[in-house]
């Protein structure tokens, strides 16, 4: 089962190696990974999607707040979840499907964001798992795309 | 006034009342070894070797309560240091580590003796800190005592790059500390306990199974009066040998893969396992899936991350084990029927007497169990025993008489060989008065046997009884149980030292033992001889740590004696 957590750590110096180590040394899977500064604050918000059963889960969020830096976990079924996605599509794929992509860009609140004579490159931002449908569904329409996904960012609602 | 790094360094030790630092000098730690040098209020002790120096350190916290201090240059000064790290790391034992490190602009370049320190020791500590700044060394200290000793205790390693001892700044030691990302919780919550105390009350077969958390909260006293009035059955882990006295009627012994047979039975068939700062580690549980099927559990452990860990739990509790029983006890107190568990207790006294604890003595060979036992009965109550590991630690913590907690040192979650002399030499600076007893083999000792020479320069005679099976004998006994007696590597009969003249050659003293008779006149000597002893025991070869569970079995699938088969 896929699941994210959110944490709040000190910033410290280490802190990162602190909690990836901790995933590594008791084989727990990081499926995704964001961190950045909570503005006008000592911390940062770490954002970490992971998968595994309840009681591994039950884990993970014990062994966090054991390390001295973590603030706080904050676990919720109800968080919003947001990821960003860019392709970048060979000019000749889509030559004739522009409007078509950008219409489909849309729907995942999207856009395409540059062009130039080789790419073109889309960005989506949407849940994870719609974020999985656009790019699935843009997989099996053209070829040779290049994917990068952000990684999953959540807040409390 | 402005102060050096290294001048805070030692400063703060003493604003600690730091006694005594274990450590061994080199160039990134020079400076604060220099502003050591200037100061009169604590004492320095040089081990032989790094891994030595946190040993000691280490014994003294175990056996005084008290944080154990050391201190090593950096590079191969702290990888030497690792090992004692993560031996007190796992048994939760308060100790701070200072490391020297090369100078912050030099970090990163892989210069002369550079280790990423941190990085080494991140897993291995309670936490752990680089010091960047020398403006944050004076706190960083401070926190550091704090965090090896509040909440679960344990190792805390600070690395000072060596520019840091040099900058100045004004110290100012922090009288109190408040961290907003750690704050244990040491009260048990009130509801949770009530339910566990009726709980109590309405099993049947409950047992107390008390662990090395029961130690380091010193729950000894209150365990001994709840045990006492409840009557409840009670078992203890390696670590927690001595919470209650050996003689202790409701004390079954020592539970788990060389535990006793009623121990392991009484957890086999509890309906109701109260943990009191125990683990549920693999050497006590045996086989998982079948680990004490019927039985609801009461967790009190002061880490959360332990509650649930291995074990469903029914009744958790996240406190300090002493103040959550002094919560417990008059409630407990309250009405309960003590007749209640007498079918409980007859059962395993049955057990008990079916199966006892022992060994088959005999007039021409030395049994190892036979001079633990009769080391019990020639040295006073509260001399402190250390061990180091293999059978002789397992027979140890089994026919010792243990009469108060902090008396056994070992090491039980890493199982490090060659802790045992260094430990003894750490417990016996911290307890000049007492008598102090390493049990070790004639594999582990040579570990750490250049630490003699510290014995001999700090005057601290502790007694090494060798018990000499001239194999790495534990490892020969899995050969010979489950290997069909292939003995890959582990007979050291052709390359046995002269215990006697190597302790002389480092200023001990040294015996050696090979019928019973001389075993009494020897201890009482080494004793007398106020030097660091070796008594070399001959003892029989193939004697076995039994009974046994079988590694990854359930625990009532003990091998118990041949005889009783
Ligand atoms: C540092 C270290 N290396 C290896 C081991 C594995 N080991 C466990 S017990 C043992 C044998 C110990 O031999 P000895 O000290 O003679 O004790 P005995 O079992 O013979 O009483 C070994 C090699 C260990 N525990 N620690
Ligand atoms: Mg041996």
């Amino acid at each position: 089962m896929k699941r994210v957590i959110s944490v709040i750590v000190e910033n410290e110096h280490g802190v990162l190696a602190r909690i990836v180590n901790m995933f590594a040394a008791r084989g727990y899977n990081i499926t995704s990974l964001t961190v950045a500064p909570i503005p006008n604050s000592e911390f940062s918000r770490m954002t970490i999607m992971s998968e595994g059963d309840p009681k591994v889960f039950e884990q993970i969020v014990k062994q966090l707040y054991k390390l001295i830096p973590v603030y706080k976990v904050i676990e919720s079924d109800d968080f919003i979840q947001k990821e960003m996605a860019m392709v970048k599509f060979p000019l000749k794929e889509v030559k004739n499907n522009l409007a078509d992509i950008d219409a489909i860009a849309k729907c995942y609140n999207g856009k395409i964001s540059n062009v130039n004579d080789k790419h073109i490159v889309v960005s989506v931002v949407d849940r994870p798992d719609r974020i999985d449908n656009f790019l699935k569904a843009m997989s099996v329409k053209y070829k040779n795309l290049e994917i990068v996904r952000s990684g999953v960012s959540v807040i409390e609602r | 006034m402005k102060m050096t790094g290294a001048r805070i360094v030692i400063e703060s030790l003493i604003k600690e009342n730091v006694e005594v630092v274990f450590g061994y000098p080199g160039g990134a730690i020079m400076n604060v070894y220099d502003e050591l040098y200037k100061q009169d209020k604590f004492k320095h002790i040089l081990a032989k070797h790094e891994q030595g120096a946190v040993h000691m350190a280490d014994g003294y916290a175990r056996a005084t309560g008290k944080v154990g201090v050391a201190m090593v240059t950096s590079g191969p000064g702290l990888t030497n240091a690792v090992t004692g790290i993560a031996t007190a790391y796992t048994d939760s034992i308060p100790m701070v580590v200072i490391s020297g490190q090369v100078p912050t602009t030099a970090i990163g370049t892989d210069a002369f003796q550079e280790v990423d320190a941190v990085g080494v020791t991140r897993p291995i500590t309670k936490h752990n800190f680089l010091v960047k700044d020398v403006n944050d060394l004076a706190f960083i200290i401070k926190e550091a005592f704090y965090l090896a000793k509040s909440g679960r205790p344990g190792p805390v390693h600070i690395d000072i790059p060596k520019d840091v001892t040099v900058a100045k700044t004004t110290f100012n030691y922090p009288e109190k500390i408040e961290l907003k990302t750690y704050k244990p919780t040491y009260k048990g919550n009130k509801r949770a306990i009530k339910r566990a105390v009726e709980a109590i009350k309405k099993a049947k077969r409950p047992v107390f199974y008390i662990g090395g958390g029961s130690v380091l909260s010193g729950a000894s006293e209150i365990i001994r009066e709840i045990v006492k009035f409840t009557k409840i059955p009670s078992v203890e882990t390696l670590m927690a040998r001595g919470v209650l006295k050996y003689d202790c009627p409701y004390l079954y012994g020592m539970v788990g893969m060389h535990g006793t047979f009623s121990a392991n039975m009484a957890m086999n068939d509890a309906d109701l396992i109260i943990s009191l700062g125990a683990r549920f580690d693999d050497r006590v549980t045996g086989k998982i899936d079948e680990f004490a099927k019927n039985a609801d559990i009461v967790h009190i452990d002061i880490d959360p991350s332990q509650i649930g860990k291995v074990v469903e739990t029914k009744y958790p509790i996240v406190g300090d084990v002493k103040l959550v029983l002094e919560e417990m006890m008059p409630l407990l107190f309250d009405g309960i029927d003590t007749e209640r568990y007498k079918e409980w207790r007859d059962i395993l006294d049955r057990y008990q007497e079916l199966y006892p604890l022992k060994y088959a003595d005999s007039d021409e060979v030395i049994k190892p169990q036979w001079v633990i036992e009769r080391t019990g009965h020639l040295v006073p109550e509260n001399a402190i025993i250390t061990t180091d590991v293999g059978q002789h630690q397992m027979w140890a913590a089994q026919f010792y008489p243990f009469t108060y907690p902090r008396q056994l040192i070992t090491s039980g979650g890493l199982g490090t060989m060659g802790f045992g002399f260094p430990a003894a030499l750490g417990a016996k600076e911290g307890m000049k008065e007492r008598v102090v007893i390493n049990f070790t083999g004639d594999g582990s000792i040579m570990m750490n046997i250049q630490e003699v020479l510290a014995g001999y320069k700090y005057n601290l005679p502790v007694v090494n009884i060798i018990l000499n099976n001239n194999y790495l004998g534990m490892v020969r006994q899995w050969q010979t149980m489950f290997y069909e007696d292939r003995l890959s590597e582990t007979d050291l009969s052709d390359v046995q030292p002269d215990f006697v003249k190597l302790a002389e050659s480092m200023g001990g003293i040294g015996f050696r033992v090979s019928k019973k008779r001389e075993f009494e006149k020897a201890l009482k000597e080494a004793i007398k001889s106020k030097k660091v002893a070796f008594i070399d025991v001959q003892v029989d070869r193939r004697e076995d740590v039994l009974p046994m569970v079988p590694p990854n079995s359930p625990l009532k699938n003990m091998l118990v004696f041949k005889e009783d088969k």
